[in-house]
């Protein structure tokens, strides 16, 4: 095993998860239903569903809290129960309110250290690292919910591991926390590191994610790069802005576009690119002020996205909750 | 803020490191930084030691200006009640006593305003003894006709050996001889004079070549049961010598008598009408005594003195702060979630529920040695500061008790562990080992449940690992009260206590099974 080998570049081969054909019930309910997908190393990946749809299942078994009755799940190639210092191989945020009350989130990081076999000096640097500063020293029972979300990045990040696991980081941050924890992702993914992030949310993992693994009810419904998930959402619709919206939009229909009116003074065109546009309408000399192409945002896409799964499968959304 | 995460390597260590130490580091880690539970810890000590103290803290039995008191000890160390009344003189070198022994009888006072009761007690006696001084405890060889044991031949306090049975009668005298050959004594019994039974033969090593010899009488107080309970009261033995025969260099002069040790001791005592004497009839003497020559035990022959258990009795109290933290140790991580973390750290749960137990048994132990280390000299000094007896035990029993007490604390600790583990909750897992342990434990020793009932929680439920504390002796040659509520437990010290431990066990094996076949 190569686990006191990290360093930058290091974490390649390790800095993987895979999970193939999970399947778990509880009671009659399925929880995991075939779940399969890959975390990369040097990228964030985004692990999105709507609440119950299994994240946080597929997390449990990733770390051998849970038992799945089919399939496995390896981290760096290996089960997650075979790692002699598993938070050396992944650190994960599960449940950041996971805590004794009574004791400091600086013991709560030593005990922890000391399970790795870590020195005490690792964790003055994660408390640095995590921006906890003095409040290391104070009962974790009296952190705010961001307090106790830096504290499991702190306890995430303990071993240096090649992999880590976030489930729902951005909850509870005020902005300064959600920029924070934005840099923190980017930052370990940059270092080489895979890095899987669950929300229910998908606007916060815009600007954040490079790639999504989209579930729903239990399974993978989308496996994809963000980049061309949007653009194949935003499927070549143009903005116009224009004070003469009804001369603009007969020309363009003229032109064989469809237009839709969003607002006062803009149009939605699709049907014609941008420059087309532009010169159909420096020709009938109508005015505007704006033409851009449309982008799509991740929530859009994935609101699209869970809907055609949903309907493809043909079943109602009723979610499997815990 | 910082999003400068630039790795860096841990700390090398060699594989082999990690593991159970590692784990057992964790744990470890984790307890010593709560508080609480830190400060739950000193409580139990305290606690302990507390009730302990005031359980022991009656105001001394003889009044102001009593000085320390203590029981006499036997050459073996026992503490011994040595009081009966002799007719002696002394003897030097080898030699012999013999004598026929007419009768042995015997008065009671039963009661305030009753008649007093006729017939000698089952273990009154009256005989002829050799001893090496008038000073109690000193070493003894002695055969005696018993009220209700037949003849026996006893030595050393601790030493019976039966001879003829059967009663001393009018047509029926026993003759008792004792013969001194250098260090060596040996007794014998005759029905008639001439056919004689060697009963025992005991080596005195070390016996002064003069010692004291003659007849003596002594009887352990009347043993009643009533509605109330078992009853004591006053109780004397006569009995009725013929003329002795005496071989070798006896002193010269009159016969004198002594009541030795000035009174009839714990087991024994003279009524207002009642008193030690004896008289001498032609070649005959008559001599009347109370007390016993006999080992002391617990309970009402005691008088007025503690054991060594006893200044330990606060150890239940202890123990309820230490089966709330045991429970607490893993029914909090079960409460909070953190059990998703230990396992994400260590996943081998069995490893972690092993290390817990580590722990929590270590820092138990720790509580009940210390407590009973710090516990025992301050008690004693105070009882015996008071005028209370302490009785005696060896070094290697109370090394016993105190680790004892330190094992029990732990394996009671590692039981509630086990529970916390299975219950989950702690209000449960705590009510349920108290309800095991402490419960029993108090109505066993507290005489609320009749003997019967007592001795069977202290031989089927946890409670059973109390015995390990226990130190009183039992003899069969003394009669007294052996109950729990006395001190003396229905099984042997490490007996009673792998009851608790088979106990712990079970309930720490389950949890483990438990905790790896659940998710968490």
């Amino acid at each position: 095993m190569s686990e006191e080998s990290a360093d930058d570049g290091g974490y390649a081969t390790r800095a993987t998860i895979e999970v193939i054909g999970l399947r778990k019930r509880f009671g009659s309910q399925v929880a995991l239903d075939g779940m399969t997908f890959a975390v990369r190393p040097g990228r964030v990946t985004g692990f999105v569903g709507p609440n119950g749809a299994g994240k946080s299942t597929t997390m449990r078994v990733i770390l051998g809290l849970d038992a799945a009755e089919e399939g496995e799940a390896l981290v760096g190639g290996v089960p997650y129960r075979g790692l002699r210092r598993p938070l050396r191989h992944l650190g994960a945020l599960l449940d950041a309110s996971a805590l004794q009350p009574g004791r400091t989130a600086r013991n709560h990081l030593l005990w922890l250290a000391r399970s790795q076999g870590l020195p005490a000096g690792r964790v003055d640097e994660v408390v640095e690292l995590a921006g906890l500063g003095p409040a290391a020293r104070r009962k974790a029972g009296g952190f705010s919910l961001g307090m106790r979300q830096r504290l499991g990045i702190a306890a995430a990040l303990l071993g240096d591991p090649p992999v880590v696991m976030l489930d729902e980081p951005f909850n509870g941050l005020d902005p300064d926390g959600i920029v924070w924890m934005r840099g923190v992702l980017a930052t370990l993914a940059r270092q080489g590191r895979a890095v899987l992030v669950s929300s229910h949310l998908m606007g916060e993992l815009e600007g954040t994610a490079d790639h999504l693994v989209v579930i729903g009810r239990g399974r993978v419904v989308a496996d994809t790069g963000v980049a061309e998930l949007l653009a194949a959402a935003s499927g070549g619709r143009v903005v116009l802005r224009t004070s003469a919206s009804a001369q603009a939009a007969r020309v363009l229909r003229d032109a064989g576009a469809a237009v839709v009116a969003t607002g006062p003074d803009t149009l939605g065109v699709t049907g014609l690119p941008d420059e087309r546009i532009v010169a159909l309408l420096a020709r009938d000399g109508v005015p505007f002020s704006q033409v851009s192409a449309h982008r799509a945002t991740l929530e859009e896409a994935y609101m699209e996205l869970t809907r055609d799964a949903v309907e493809y499968r043909g079943v109602p959304a009723g979610e499997v909750t815990r | 803020m910082t999003t400068d995460l630039t790795p860096r390597p841990p700390a090398t260590r060699r594989a082999g490191r990690g593991g159970f130490l590692a784990t057992l580091r964790a744990e470890w880690t984790k307890f010593r930084t709560v508080r609480g539970w830190v400060l739950a810890v000193a409580a139990a000590v305290l606690v302990t030691i507390a009730v302990g103290l005031l359980g022991t803290a009656a105001p001394g039995p003889g009044g102001p200006g009593t000085g320390p008191v203590a029981y006499p000890k036997g050459p073996g160390g026992e503490a011994v009640n040595d009081n009966f009344y002799l007719v002696h003189k002394e003897l030097t070198g080898d030699g012999g006593l013999t004598v026929a022994l007419r009768s042995l009888t015997g008065v009671a006072d039963t009661g305030i305003g009753e008649a007093p009761t006729e017939g000698a007690q089952p273990w009154a006696k009256a005989g002829i003894i050799m001893k090496e001084s008038l000073t109690q405890g000193s070493p003894y060889a002695a055969v005696m006709a018993t009220g209700g044991h037949g003849v026996r031949m006893q030595a050393d306090f601790t030493r019976d050996t039966a001879g003829p049975s059967g009663a001393v009668a009018e047509d029926a005298a026993r003759w008792l001889r004792l013969v001194r050959s250098g260090d060596r004594l040996t007794g014998y019994a005759s029905a008639d004079g001439s056919r004689w039974t060697e009963i025992d033969s005991v080596e005195l090593p070390g016996l002064p070549r003069t010692v004291r010899a003659g007849f003596f009488a002594a009887s352990p107080q009347a043993m009643q049961d009533t509605a109330a309970g078992t009853g004591f009261g006053p109780a004397v033995a006569t009995g009725v010598f013929g003329a002795p025969d005496l071989a070798g260099d006896w002193s010269g002069g009159a016969w004198s008598g002594t009541q030795v040790g000035g009174d009839a001791g714990t087991s024994g005592s003279y009524s207002g009408t009642t008193r030690g004497g004896f008289t001498q009839a032609g070649d005959g003497f008559t001599v009347t005594g109370a007390g016993d020559i006999a080992p002391v035990v617990g309970g009402p022959v005691m008088g007025g003195g503690y054991s060594v258990e006893n200044f330990l009795v606060g150890t239940f109290a202890g123990l309820v702060v230490l089966i709330a933290v045991g429970t607490a140790f893993i029914t909090g991580e079960y409460r909070t979630g953190l059990l998703r973390t230990t396992v994400t750290a260590i996943p081998s749960r069995g490893r972690v529920l092993g290390a817990k137990a580590l722990v929590v048994g270590g820092v138990a132990f720790a509580v009940g040695m210390a407590a009973a280390a710090i516990t025992l000299p301050i008690g004693e000094r105070g009882a015996l500061g008071r005028g209370f007896r302490v009785f005696p035990v060896t070094s290697a029993t109370e090394l016993r008790v105190v680790v004892g007490t330190g094992l029990l604390c732990a394996t009671v600790a590692v039981l509630a562990l086990g529970v916390g583990t299975l219950l989950r909750r702690s209000a449960t897992a705590v009510a349920l080992v108290v309800a095991s342990i402490v419960l029993p434990f108090l109505l066993a020793t507290s005489g609320v449940l009749p003997p019967g009932a007592s001795e069977w929680l202290l031989r089927v439920t946890p409670a059973a690992g109390f015995a390990v504390q226990q130190t009183l002796p039992y003899y069969a040659q003394v009669l007294s009260v052996y109950e729990p509520a006395t001190g003396y437990y229905p099984l042997a010290p490490w007996v009673g206590f792998s009851v608790l431990l088979g106990y712990a066990a079970l309930a720490f094996g389950l949890a483990v099974v438990r905790l790896r076949g659940r998710d968490v």
